[in-house]
Protein backbone atom coordinates (compact mmCIF):
# COMPACT_ATOMS: atom_id res chain seq x y z
CA UNK A 1 0.00 0.00 0.00
CA UNK A 2 2.69 2.40 1.07
CA UNK A 3 4.59 1.63 -2.13
CA UNK A 4 1.64 2.39 -4.34
CA UNK A 5 1.06 5.65 -2.59
CA UNK A 6 4.61 6.90 -3.03
CA UNK A 7 4.53 5.73 -6.63
CA UNK A 8 1.41 7.77 -7.30
CA UNK A 9 3.03 10.73 -5.67
CA UNK A 10 6.08 10.37 -7.84
CA UNK A 11 4.07 10.24 -11.04
CA UNK A 12 2.12 13.25 -9.85
CA UNK A 13 5.18 15.27 -8.91
CA UNK A 14 7.61 14.29 -11.61
CA UNK A 15 6.20 16.44 -14.47
CA UNK A 16 5.76 19.38 -12.14
CA UNK A 17 9.33 19.08 -10.94
CA UNK A 18 10.58 18.80 -14.48
CA UNK A 19 8.63 21.90 -15.53
CA UNK A 20 9.93 23.83 -12.54
CA UNK A 21 13.51 22.85 -13.28
CA UNK A 22 13.05 23.89 -16.93
CA UNK A 23 11.83 27.30 -15.79
CA UNK A 24 14.74 27.68 -13.41
CA UNK A 25 17.26 26.62 -16.05
CA UNK A 26 15.77 29.00 -18.62
CA UNK A 27 15.74 31.89 -16.17
CA UNK A 28 19.33 31.27 -15.16
CA UNK A 29 20.49 31.00 -18.77
CA UNK A 30 18.69 34.20 -19.73
CA UNK A 31 20.24 35.92 -16.73
CA UNK A 32 23.70 34.66 -17.61
CA UNK A 33 23.36 35.88 -21.21
CA UNK A 34 22.13 39.27 -20.00
CA UNK A 35 24.73 39.56 -17.20
CA UNK A 36 27.32 41.60 -19.17
CA UNK A 37 24.64 44.11 -20.19
CA UNK A 38 23.19 44.30 -16.67
CA UNK A 39 26.69 44.99 -15.40
CA UNK A 40 27.14 47.69 -18.07
CA UNK A 41 23.77 49.23 -17.13
CA UNK A 42 24.64 49.40 -13.43
CA UNK A 43 28.11 50.81 -14.04
CA UNK A 44 26.74 53.41 -16.45
CA UNK A 45 25.10 55.08 -13.45
CA UNK A 46 28.19 55.16 -11.23
CA UNK A 47 30.77 57.89 -10.84
CA UNK A 48 34.47 57.16 -11.30
CA UNK A 49 34.92 56.98 -7.54
CA UNK A 50 32.04 54.50 -7.20
CA UNK A 51 33.42 52.34 -10.03
CA UNK A 52 36.89 52.23 -8.54
CA UNK A 53 35.85 51.22 -5.02
CA UNK A 54 36.96 47.83 -3.82
CA UNK A 55 35.01 45.56 -3.51
CA UNK A 56 32.94 46.62 -6.55
CA UNK A 57 29.49 48.04 -5.92
CA UNK A 58 26.49 46.46 -7.62
CA UNK A 59 23.96 49.10 -6.76
CA UNK A 60 22.73 51.94 -8.93
CA UNK A 61 25.10 54.87 -8.62
CA UNK A 62 24.51 58.59 -8.43
CA UNK A 63 26.08 59.78 -11.68
CA UNK A 64 23.58 58.46 -14.24
CA UNK A 65 22.48 61.83 -15.62
CA UNK A 66 26.05 63.09 -15.75
CA UNK A 67 27.45 59.97 -17.48
CA UNK A 68 24.74 59.81 -20.12
CA UNK A 69 25.01 63.55 -20.71
CA UNK A 70 28.79 63.45 -21.11
CA UNK A 71 28.65 60.40 -23.39
CA UNK A 72 26.01 62.06 -25.55
CA UNK A 73 28.00 65.29 -25.91
CA UNK A 74 31.56 64.02 -26.05
CA UNK A 75 30.99 61.32 -28.66
CA UNK A 76 28.57 63.32 -30.81
CA UNK A 77 26.04 60.50 -30.38
CA UNK A 78 22.98 62.44 -31.52
CA UNK A 79 24.52 63.40 -34.83
CA UNK A 80 26.08 59.99 -35.47
CA UNK A 81 22.87 58.14 -34.62
CA UNK A 82 20.93 60.38 -37.02
CA UNK A 83 23.51 59.72 -39.77
CA UNK A 84 23.28 55.99 -39.18
CA UNK A 85 19.49 56.09 -39.08
CA UNK A 86 19.45 57.95 -42.42
CA UNK A 87 21.84 55.47 -44.02
CA UNK A 88 20.06 52.43 -42.59
CA UNK A 89 16.66 53.81 -43.60
CA UNK A 90 17.67 54.54 -47.19
CA UNK A 91 19.41 51.22 -47.68
CA UNK A 92 16.50 49.31 -46.16
CA UNK A 93 13.95 50.99 -48.43
CA UNK A 94 16.13 50.73 -51.52
CA UNK A 95 17.14 47.17 -50.88
CA UNK A 96 13.58 46.06 -50.19
CA UNK A 97 12.35 47.60 -53.44
CA UNK A 98 15.20 46.18 -55.55
CA UNK A 99 14.82 42.75 -53.95
CA UNK A 100 11.05 42.74 -54.53
CA UNK A 101 11.61 43.72 -58.17
CA UNK A 102 14.21 41.04 -58.70
CA UNK A 103 12.09 38.36 -57.05
CA UNK A 104 9.08 39.46 -59.13
CA UNK A 105 11.10 38.99 -62.31
CA UNK A 106 12.46 35.59 -61.29
CA UNK A 107 9.16 34.11 -60.12
CA UNK A 108 6.51 35.64 -62.38
CA UNK A 109 8.28 35.99 -65.73
CA UNK A 110 10.01 33.83 -68.29
CA UNK A 111 12.82 35.56 -70.11
CA UNK A 112 16.12 34.84 -71.78
CA UNK A 113 19.18 34.41 -69.56
CA UNK A 114 16.94 34.03 -66.51
CA UNK A 115 19.01 31.24 -64.99
CA UNK A 116 22.23 33.05 -65.77
CA UNK A 117 21.10 36.32 -64.18
CA UNK A 118 19.84 34.43 -61.13
CA UNK A 119 23.25 32.81 -60.65
CA UNK A 120 24.89 36.20 -61.26
CA UNK A 121 22.96 37.69 -58.33
CA UNK A 122 23.34 34.62 -56.11
CA UNK A 123 27.13 34.54 -56.49
CA UNK A 124 27.36 37.98 -54.86
CA UNK A 125 26.68 36.16 -51.57
CA UNK A 126 30.35 35.25 -51.68
CA UNK A 127 31.51 38.85 -52.00
CA UNK A 128 31.47 40.48 -48.57
CA UNK A 129 33.14 43.89 -48.34
CA UNK A 130 36.57 42.54 -47.19
CA UNK A 131 37.18 40.58 -50.40
CA UNK A 132 36.84 43.74 -52.50
CA UNK A 133 37.75 46.42 -50.00
CA UNK A 134 40.81 47.97 -51.64
CA UNK A 135 39.36 48.39 -55.16
CA UNK A 136 36.00 49.44 -53.72
CA UNK A 137 37.71 52.11 -51.65
CA UNK A 138 39.52 53.42 -54.74
CA UNK A 139 36.35 53.26 -56.85
CA UNK A 140 34.34 55.24 -54.32
CA UNK A 141 37.14 57.80 -54.00
CA UNK A 142 37.39 58.15 -57.79
CA UNK A 143 33.65 58.70 -57.99
CA UNK A 144 34.15 61.54 -55.52
CA UNK A 145 31.88 59.81 -53.01
CA UNK A 146 34.39 59.60 -50.18
CA UNK A 147 32.89 60.96 -46.96
CA UNK A 148 29.38 61.12 -48.42
CA UNK A 149 26.20 59.24 -47.74
CA UNK A 150 26.35 57.75 -51.25
CA UNK A 151 29.45 55.76 -50.26
CA UNK A 152 27.54 54.20 -47.40
CA UNK A 153 24.31 53.47 -49.25
CA UNK A 154 24.64 52.85 -53.01
CA UNK A 155 27.07 49.88 -52.91
CA UNK A 156 24.71 48.10 -50.49
CA UNK A 157 21.44 48.47 -52.41
CA UNK A 158 21.49 45.13 -54.21
CA UNK A 159 21.10 42.04 -52.13
CA UNK A 160 21.15 38.36 -52.92
CA UNK A 161 19.76 37.65 -49.45
CA UNK A 162 16.72 39.89 -49.98
CA UNK A 163 16.08 38.61 -53.49
CA UNK A 164 16.32 35.04 -52.24
CA UNK A 165 14.01 35.59 -49.25
CA UNK A 166 11.30 37.18 -51.42
CA UNK A 167 11.71 34.59 -54.15
CA UNK A 168 11.21 31.74 -51.67
CA UNK A 169 8.16 33.49 -50.29
CA UNK A 170 6.62 34.24 -53.70
CA UNK A 171 7.12 30.63 -54.74
CA UNK A 172 4.98 29.54 -51.80
CA UNK A 173 2.07 31.72 -52.96
CA UNK A 174 -0.46 29.72 -55.07
CA UNK A 175 -0.09 30.44 -58.77
CA UNK A 176 -3.87 30.63 -59.15
CA UNK A 177 -3.49 34.17 -57.81
CA UNK A 178 -1.51 35.20 -60.88
CA UNK A 179 -4.07 33.60 -63.16
CA UNK A 180 -6.88 35.44 -61.42
CA UNK A 181 -4.94 38.68 -61.65
CA UNK A 182 -4.30 38.18 -65.35
CA UNK A 183 -7.95 37.35 -66.06
CA UNK A 184 -8.93 40.56 -64.30
CA UNK A 185 -6.41 42.48 -66.38
CA UNK A 186 -4.14 43.33 -63.43
CA UNK A 187 -0.64 44.13 -64.66
CA UNK A 188 2.53 42.88 -62.94
CA UNK A 189 3.30 46.13 -61.15
CA UNK A 190 -0.17 46.43 -59.71
CA UNK A 191 0.00 42.73 -58.82
CA UNK A 192 3.21 43.40 -56.92
CA UNK A 193 1.90 46.47 -55.18
CA UNK A 194 -1.62 45.37 -54.30
CA UNK A 195 -1.27 41.61 -53.84
CA UNK A 196 2.32 40.49 -53.32
CA UNK A 197 3.50 43.22 -50.95
CA UNK A 198 0.54 42.91 -48.56
CA UNK A 199 1.17 39.16 -48.52
CA UNK A 200 4.90 39.61 -47.84
CA UNK A 201 4.81 41.72 -44.70
CA UNK A 202 6.47 39.01 -42.60
CA UNK A 203 9.34 38.70 -45.06
CA UNK A 204 9.67 42.47 -45.31
CA UNK A 205 9.81 42.63 -41.51
CA UNK A 206 12.46 39.92 -41.37
CA UNK A 207 14.60 41.66 -43.99
CA UNK A 208 14.15 44.97 -42.16
CA UNK A 209 15.56 43.49 -38.92
CA UNK A 210 18.47 41.77 -40.64
CA UNK A 211 19.39 44.88 -42.61
CA UNK A 212 18.91 47.35 -39.78
CA UNK A 213 21.07 45.30 -37.44
CA UNK A 214 23.70 44.82 -40.16
CA UNK A 215 23.83 48.49 -41.13
CA UNK A 216 23.73 49.86 -37.59
CA UNK A 217 26.58 47.58 -36.62
CA UNK A 218 28.74 48.14 -39.71
CA UNK A 219 32.28 48.97 -38.67
CA UNK A 220 35.06 48.38 -41.18
CA UNK A 221 33.58 50.23 -44.16
CA UNK A 222 32.74 53.50 -42.33
CA UNK A 223 36.11 53.29 -40.59
CA UNK A 224 37.96 53.64 -43.88
CA UNK A 225 35.57 55.56 -46.14
CA UNK A 226 34.28 58.33 -43.83
CA UNK A 227 36.81 60.94 -42.83
CA UNK A 228 34.89 63.70 -41.02
CA UNK A 229 33.42 63.12 -37.61
CA UNK A 230 30.14 64.81 -38.51
CA UNK A 231 29.44 62.32 -41.31
CA UNK A 232 30.48 59.29 -39.30
CA UNK A 233 28.50 56.15 -38.45
CA UNK A 234 27.64 55.19 -34.90
CA UNK A 235 30.07 52.29 -34.46
CA UNK A 236 32.97 54.74 -34.80
CA UNK A 237 31.66 56.39 -31.63
CA UNK A 238 31.76 52.97 -29.95
CA UNK A 239 35.36 52.62 -31.13
CA UNK A 240 36.25 55.86 -29.35
CA UNK A 241 34.43 54.98 -26.12
CA UNK A 242 37.40 53.02 -24.80
CA UNK A 243 40.08 55.51 -25.71
CA UNK A 244 41.14 57.80 -22.90
CA UNK A 245 39.03 60.91 -22.37
CA UNK A 246 40.31 64.41 -21.59
CA UNK A 247 41.17 63.26 -18.05
CA UNK A 248 43.79 60.96 -19.57
CA UNK A 249 42.00 57.82 -18.42
CA UNK A 250 39.00 55.83 -19.63
CA UNK A 251 35.90 56.92 -17.75
CA UNK A 252 34.08 53.60 -17.65
CA UNK A 253 30.80 55.05 -16.43
CA UNK A 254 30.66 57.30 -19.50
CA UNK A 255 31.80 54.44 -21.78
CA UNK A 256 29.06 52.15 -20.53
CA UNK A 257 26.49 54.93 -20.88
CA UNK A 258 27.63 55.28 -24.50
CA UNK A 259 27.33 51.52 -25.01
CA UNK A 260 23.79 51.52 -23.64
CA UNK A 261 22.68 54.43 -25.84
CA UNK A 262 24.19 53.08 -29.05
CA UNK A 263 22.89 49.53 -28.64
CA UNK A 264 19.27 50.54 -28.09
CA UNK A 265 17.99 51.26 -31.64
CA UNK A 266 18.80 47.84 -33.16
CA UNK A 267 17.63 46.15 -29.97
CA UNK A 268 14.27 47.93 -30.09
CA UNK A 269 13.92 47.12 -33.78
CA UNK A 270 14.71 43.48 -33.05
CA UNK A 271 12.26 43.16 -30.17
CA UNK A 272 9.43 44.78 -32.16
CA UNK A 273 9.99 42.54 -35.19
CA UNK A 274 11.35 39.37 -33.53
CA UNK A 275 8.31 37.30 -34.53
CA UNK A 276 8.80 38.23 -38.21
CA UNK A 277 12.51 37.63 -37.86
CA UNK A 278 12.03 34.12 -36.48
CA UNK A 279 9.41 33.19 -39.07
CA UNK A 280 10.60 34.94 -42.18
CA UNK A 281 14.31 34.41 -41.79
CA UNK A 282 15.29 31.26 -39.93
CA UNK A 283 12.40 29.18 -41.19
CA UNK A 284 12.88 29.91 -44.88
CA UNK A 285 16.62 30.41 -45.16
CA UNK A 286 17.37 26.76 -44.72
CA UNK A 287 15.94 23.83 -46.69
CA UNK B 1 3.90 24.80 -64.77
CA UNK B 2 3.67 28.16 -63.07
CA UNK B 3 1.70 31.01 -64.45
CA UNK B 4 3.72 33.90 -65.82
CA UNK B 5 3.08 37.40 -66.99
CA UNK B 6 3.72 37.90 -70.69
CA UNK B 7 6.27 40.64 -71.11
CA UNK B 8 9.51 40.72 -72.99
CA UNK B 9 11.13 43.77 -71.50
CA UNK B 10 9.67 44.31 -68.03
CA UNK B 11 11.75 41.64 -66.24
CA UNK B 12 14.95 43.19 -67.59
CA UNK B 13 13.87 46.66 -66.48
CA UNK B 14 13.07 45.61 -62.91
CA UNK B 15 16.30 43.62 -62.73
CA UNK B 16 18.44 46.40 -64.16
CA UNK B 17 19.19 48.27 -60.89
CA UNK B 18 20.21 45.03 -59.17
CA UNK B 19 22.44 44.03 -62.07
CA UNK B 20 24.08 47.46 -62.25
CA UNK B 21 24.81 47.62 -58.51
CA UNK B 22 26.08 44.03 -58.42
CA UNK B 23 28.26 44.59 -61.46
CA UNK B 24 29.70 47.92 -60.46
CA UNK B 25 30.18 47.54 -56.71
CA UNK B 26 30.58 43.78 -56.30
CA UNK B 27 31.89 42.04 -59.42
CA UNK B 28 34.11 44.84 -60.66
CA UNK B 29 36.01 45.38 -57.37
CA UNK B 30 36.40 41.62 -56.86
CA UNK B 31 37.84 41.32 -60.38
CA UNK B 32 40.13 44.24 -59.63
CA UNK B 33 41.30 42.51 -56.44
CA UNK B 34 42.51 39.71 -58.71
CA UNK B 35 44.34 41.99 -61.13
CA UNK B 36 45.77 44.18 -58.40
CA UNK B 37 47.11 41.13 -56.59
CA UNK B 38 49.68 40.99 -59.39
CA UNK B 39 50.85 44.53 -58.72
CA UNK B 40 53.10 46.10 -56.20
CA UNK B 41 52.73 49.65 -54.99
CA UNK B 42 55.63 51.98 -54.37
CA UNK B 43 56.01 55.56 -53.17
CA UNK B 44 53.17 55.43 -50.62
CA UNK B 45 50.86 53.76 -53.09
CA UNK B 46 51.29 56.42 -55.77
CA UNK B 47 52.96 54.17 -58.34
CA UNK B 48 52.46 50.51 -59.16
CA UNK B 49 54.39 47.89 -61.08
CA UNK B 50 53.59 44.41 -62.32
CA UNK B 51 55.20 41.71 -60.18
CA UNK B 52 53.39 38.52 -61.25
CA UNK B 53 52.75 36.08 -58.44
CA UNK B 54 55.35 37.67 -56.23
CA UNK B 55 52.74 38.88 -53.71
CA UNK B 56 51.41 35.36 -53.27
CA UNK B 57 54.88 33.96 -52.78
CA UNK B 58 55.68 36.73 -50.35
CA UNK B 59 52.58 36.08 -48.25
CA UNK B 60 52.90 32.32 -48.10
CA UNK B 61 56.55 32.53 -47.12
CA UNK B 62 55.97 35.27 -44.55
CA UNK B 63 55.94 33.91 -40.98
CA UNK B 64 53.70 36.79 -39.91
CA UNK B 65 51.07 36.00 -42.54
CA UNK B 66 51.18 32.28 -41.85
CA UNK B 67 50.77 33.04 -38.17
CA UNK B 68 47.79 35.23 -39.00
CA UNK B 69 46.31 32.35 -40.97
CA UNK B 70 46.86 30.01 -38.06
CA UNK B 71 45.38 32.53 -35.60
CA UNK B 72 42.30 32.85 -37.83
CA UNK B 73 41.76 29.10 -37.94
CA UNK B 74 42.20 28.81 -34.18
CA UNK B 75 39.81 31.69 -33.66
CA UNK B 76 37.23 30.24 -36.07
CA UNK B 77 37.58 26.81 -34.47
CA UNK B 78 37.00 28.29 -31.03
CA UNK B 79 33.96 30.25 -32.15
CA UNK B 80 32.45 27.26 -33.96
CA UNK B 81 33.16 24.73 -31.21
CA UNK B 82 32.11 26.84 -28.24
CA UNK B 83 29.37 28.76 -30.02
CA UNK B 84 27.59 25.78 -31.56
CA UNK B 85 27.70 23.56 -28.49
CA UNK B 86 26.50 26.24 -26.09
CA UNK B 87 23.76 27.49 -28.39
CA UNK B 88 22.56 23.95 -29.14
CA UNK B 89 22.26 23.24 -25.41
CA UNK B 90 20.32 26.47 -24.91
CA UNK B 91 18.09 25.77 -27.92
CA UNK B 92 17.23 22.30 -26.58
CA UNK B 93 16.28 23.90 -23.30
CA UNK B 94 14.23 26.63 -24.99
CA UNK B 95 12.47 24.07 -27.17
CA UNK B 96 10.73 22.47 -24.17
CA UNK B 97 7.05 23.18 -24.03
CA UNK B 98 6.58 25.40 -21.01
CA UNK B 99 4.59 28.56 -20.33
CA UNK B 100 6.11 31.87 -21.41
CA UNK B 101 8.36 30.06 -23.89
CA UNK B 102 8.05 32.96 -26.35
CA UNK B 103 9.30 35.42 -23.75
CA UNK B 104 12.15 33.09 -22.84
CA UNK B 105 13.15 32.90 -26.48
CA UNK B 106 13.42 36.67 -26.79
CA UNK B 107 15.42 36.73 -23.55
CA UNK B 108 17.84 34.21 -25.05
CA UNK B 109 18.38 35.54 -28.56
CA UNK B 110 18.46 39.33 -28.21
CA UNK B 111 22.31 39.64 -28.26
CA UNK B 112 21.89 39.09 -32.01
CA UNK B 113 21.12 42.81 -32.24
CA UNK B 114 24.34 43.89 -30.48
CA UNK B 115 27.32 45.01 -32.50
CA UNK B 116 30.70 43.28 -32.27
CA UNK B 117 32.21 46.60 -31.19
CA UNK B 118 29.74 46.85 -28.31
CA UNK B 119 30.57 43.29 -27.27
CA UNK B 120 34.26 44.20 -27.37
CA UNK B 121 33.73 47.35 -25.31
CA UNK B 122 31.78 45.54 -22.61
CA UNK B 123 34.34 42.72 -22.52
CA UNK B 124 37.15 45.21 -22.15
CA UNK B 125 35.40 46.56 -19.08
CA UNK B 126 34.38 43.18 -17.61
CA UNK B 127 37.96 41.95 -17.84
CA UNK B 128 39.58 45.22 -16.80
CA UNK B 129 42.06 44.37 -14.02
CA UNK B 130 41.05 47.24 -11.74
CA UNK B 131 37.46 48.23 -12.51
CA UNK B 132 36.13 44.97 -13.98
CA UNK B 133 34.19 42.22 -12.28
CA UNK B 134 35.96 39.12 -13.59
CA UNK B 135 39.25 39.82 -11.87
CA UNK B 136 37.47 40.68 -8.65
CA UNK B 137 35.74 37.28 -8.65
CA UNK B 138 38.94 35.46 -9.63
CA UNK B 139 40.91 37.21 -6.92
CA UNK B 140 38.36 36.40 -4.24
CA UNK B 141 37.99 32.76 -5.25
CA UNK B 142 41.37 31.55 -6.48
CA UNK B 143 43.58 34.52 -5.74
CA UNK B 144 44.73 35.49 -9.24
CA UNK B 145 44.29 38.73 -11.16
CA UNK B 146 45.57 38.29 -14.71
CA UNK B 147 46.09 41.09 -17.21
CA UNK B 148 43.97 39.77 -20.03
CA UNK B 149 44.85 41.91 -23.02
CA UNK B 150 48.61 41.67 -22.63
CA UNK B 151 48.82 37.89 -22.35
CA UNK B 152 48.63 36.02 -25.65
CA UNK B 153 46.46 33.02 -24.69
CA UNK B 154 44.23 35.16 -22.48
CA UNK B 155 43.69 37.72 -25.25
CA UNK B 156 42.66 34.90 -27.59
CA UNK B 157 40.28 33.63 -24.91
CA UNK B 158 38.88 37.15 -24.56
CA UNK B 159 38.11 37.68 -28.25
CA UNK B 160 36.66 34.19 -28.67
CA UNK B 161 34.31 34.46 -25.68
CA UNK B 162 33.15 37.95 -26.67
CA UNK B 163 32.51 36.78 -30.23
CA UNK B 164 30.65 33.68 -29.04
CA UNK B 165 28.46 35.64 -26.64
CA UNK B 166 27.51 38.12 -29.33
CA UNK B 167 26.59 35.38 -31.82
CA UNK B 168 24.64 33.08 -29.46
CA UNK B 169 21.30 34.58 -30.44
CA UNK B 170 21.83 33.96 -34.14
CA UNK B 171 22.77 30.33 -33.54
CA UNK B 172 19.89 29.71 -31.14
CA UNK B 173 17.36 31.05 -33.67
CA UNK B 174 18.52 28.60 -36.31
CA UNK B 175 18.76 25.65 -33.92
CA UNK B 176 15.21 26.36 -32.71
CA UNK B 177 14.03 26.46 -36.32
CA UNK B 178 15.86 23.20 -36.98
CA UNK B 179 14.35 21.57 -33.90
CA UNK B 180 10.88 22.20 -35.31
CA UNK B 181 11.75 19.71 -38.04
CA UNK B 182 12.37 16.94 -35.52
CA UNK B 183 9.12 14.97 -35.54
CA UNK B 184 7.65 14.61 -32.06
CA UNK B 185 6.15 11.19 -32.82
CA UNK B 186 9.52 9.66 -33.56
CA UNK B 187 10.92 10.87 -30.24
CA UNK B 188 7.80 9.66 -28.44
CA UNK B 189 8.01 6.24 -30.07
CA UNK B 190 11.67 5.96 -29.07
CA UNK B 191 10.77 6.95 -25.53
CA UNK B 192 8.03 4.29 -25.34
CA UNK B 193 10.55 1.73 -26.55
CA UNK B 194 12.65 2.67 -23.55
CA UNK B 195 15.33 4.89 -25.09
CA UNK B 196 16.88 7.36 -22.65
CA UNK B 197 16.82 11.10 -23.37
CA UNK B 198 20.55 10.98 -23.87
CA UNK B 199 20.21 8.25 -26.49
CA UNK B 200 17.29 10.03 -28.17
CA UNK B 201 19.41 13.13 -28.50
CA UNK B 202 22.41 11.38 -30.05
CA UNK B 203 20.48 8.97 -32.26
CA UNK B 204 17.50 11.06 -33.39
CA UNK B 205 17.70 14.78 -32.64
CA UNK B 206 21.32 15.40 -33.55
CA UNK B 207 21.27 13.57 -36.90
CA UNK B 208 18.09 15.42 -37.87
CA UNK B 209 19.71 18.70 -36.83
CA UNK B 210 22.88 18.09 -38.82
CA UNK B 211 21.87 20.25 -41.83
CA UNK B 212 21.21 23.17 -39.46
CA UNK B 213 24.43 22.53 -37.58
CA UNK B 214 26.36 22.43 -40.81
CA UNK B 215 24.79 25.62 -42.09
CA UNK B 216 25.69 27.29 -38.78
CA UNK B 217 29.21 25.93 -38.92
CA UNK B 218 29.79 27.73 -42.21
CA UNK B 219 28.02 30.91 -41.10
CA UNK B 220 30.05 31.00 -37.87
CA UNK B 221 33.27 30.56 -39.80
CA UNK B 222 32.36 33.46 -42.06
CA UNK B 223 31.44 35.45 -38.95
CA UNK B 224 34.82 34.60 -37.40
CA UNK B 225 36.62 35.61 -40.61
CA UNK B 226 34.87 38.93 -41.23
CA UNK B 227 32.19 39.79 -38.70
CA UNK B 228 34.54 40.09 -35.75
CA UNK B 229 36.68 42.91 -37.11
CA UNK B 230 35.12 45.58 -34.87
CA UNK B 231 35.43 43.38 -31.82
CA UNK B 232 39.13 42.85 -32.37
CA UNK B 233 39.74 46.50 -33.19
CA UNK B 234 38.19 47.51 -29.87
CA UNK B 235 39.59 44.70 -27.71
CA UNK B 236 43.14 43.92 -28.81
CA UNK B 237 43.95 45.61 -32.14
CA UNK B 238 45.40 42.30 -33.25
CA UNK B 239 47.79 42.08 -30.34
CA UNK B 240 49.53 41.21 -28.18
CA UNK B 241 52.32 40.43 -30.63
CA UNK B 242 49.91 39.26 -33.32
CA UNK B 243 48.06 36.76 -31.11
CA UNK B 244 44.64 37.99 -32.32
CA UNK B 245 45.78 39.36 -35.68
CA UNK B 246 43.23 37.54 -37.85
CA UNK B 247 43.47 37.73 -41.65
CA UNK B 248 40.98 40.57 -42.08
CA UNK B 249 42.79 42.66 -39.47
CA UNK B 250 46.11 42.00 -41.15
CA UNK B 251 44.58 43.00 -44.50
CA UNK B 252 43.16 46.22 -43.05
CA UNK B 253 46.52 47.21 -41.65
CA UNK B 254 48.44 46.45 -44.82
CA UNK B 255 45.93 48.34 -46.95
CA UNK B 256 45.02 51.35 -44.87
CA UNK B 257 47.91 51.84 -42.48
CA UNK B 258 50.85 50.74 -44.63
CA UNK B 259 49.41 51.60 -48.09
CA UNK B 260 50.45 48.23 -49.51
CA UNK B 261 47.59 48.03 -52.00
CA UNK B 262 48.89 45.15 -54.05
CA UNK B 263 49.68 43.02 -51.04
CA UNK B 264 46.27 43.83 -49.53
CA UNK B 265 44.49 42.94 -52.78
CA UNK B 266 46.31 39.60 -52.71
CA UNK B 267 45.00 38.98 -49.21
CA UNK B 268 41.50 39.84 -50.44
CA UNK B 269 41.85 37.21 -53.15
CA UNK B 270 42.95 34.62 -50.60
CA UNK B 271 39.96 35.43 -48.40
CA UNK B 272 37.68 35.27 -51.45
CA UNK B 273 38.94 31.80 -52.33
CA UNK B 274 38.25 30.70 -48.74
CA UNK B 275 34.69 32.10 -48.83
CA UNK B 276 34.01 30.44 -52.18
CA UNK B 277 35.29 27.15 -50.79
CA UNK B 278 33.11 27.36 -47.70
CA UNK B 279 30.04 28.38 -49.68
CA UNK B 280 30.46 25.59 -52.21
CA UNK B 281 30.82 23.03 -49.43
CA UNK B 282 27.67 24.39 -47.84
CA UNK B 283 25.66 24.34 -51.08
CA UNK B 284 26.70 20.81 -51.88
CA UNK B 285 26.09 19.30 -48.47
CA UNK B 286 22.82 21.03 -47.63
CA UNK B 287 21.61 19.97 -51.06
CA UNK B 288 22.43 16.39 -50.19
CA UNK B 289 20.67 16.54 -46.83
CA UNK B 290 23.31 15.51 -44.33
CA UNK B 291 20.95 13.66 -42.00
CA UNK B 292 20.16 10.86 -44.45
CA UNK B 293 23.81 9.87 -44.47
CA UNK B 294 24.15 8.63 -40.89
Amino acid sequence: MADRKTARNWYYWRPKLSTASTHIALLLTALLIAAPIIFALIKSTQSTAQINTYPPQFSVGTAAAENYGVAWERYNLGRLMLNTLAVAGSVMVGKTILSLFAALAFVYFDFRFKGLIFIFVLITLMMPVPVRIVPLFKLISNLGWGDTMAALTVPFLASATGMFLFRQHFMSIPSSLVDAARVDGVGPMRFLWQILIPMSLNTIGALAVIEFVYLWNQYLWPLIIVSSNDNQMIQMAVKRLTTAGPEGIVHWGVSMAGVVITMLPPLIMFIILQEQFMRGFALTEEK
Amino acid sequence: MESKFPSKWLPYIVLLPTIVVCGMFLYYPVAQSFSWSLLRSAFMGLRTMYVGTQNYVRLFTSPAYLESLWVTLLFAGGIVGLGLSISLAIALLANRKVRFSRIYRIALIWPYALSPAVAGTIWLFLFNPTAGIVNYVLERTIGISPDWVTSQPLAVFLVITAAVWKNLGYNIVFFLAGLQNVPGQVLEAARIDGASSWRCFWRITLPLLSPTAFFLLIMNMIYAFFGTFGLIDVLTKGGPAGATNILIYNLYRDAFQHNKWGLAATQSVILFVMVVGLTLIQFRTTGKKVHYGG
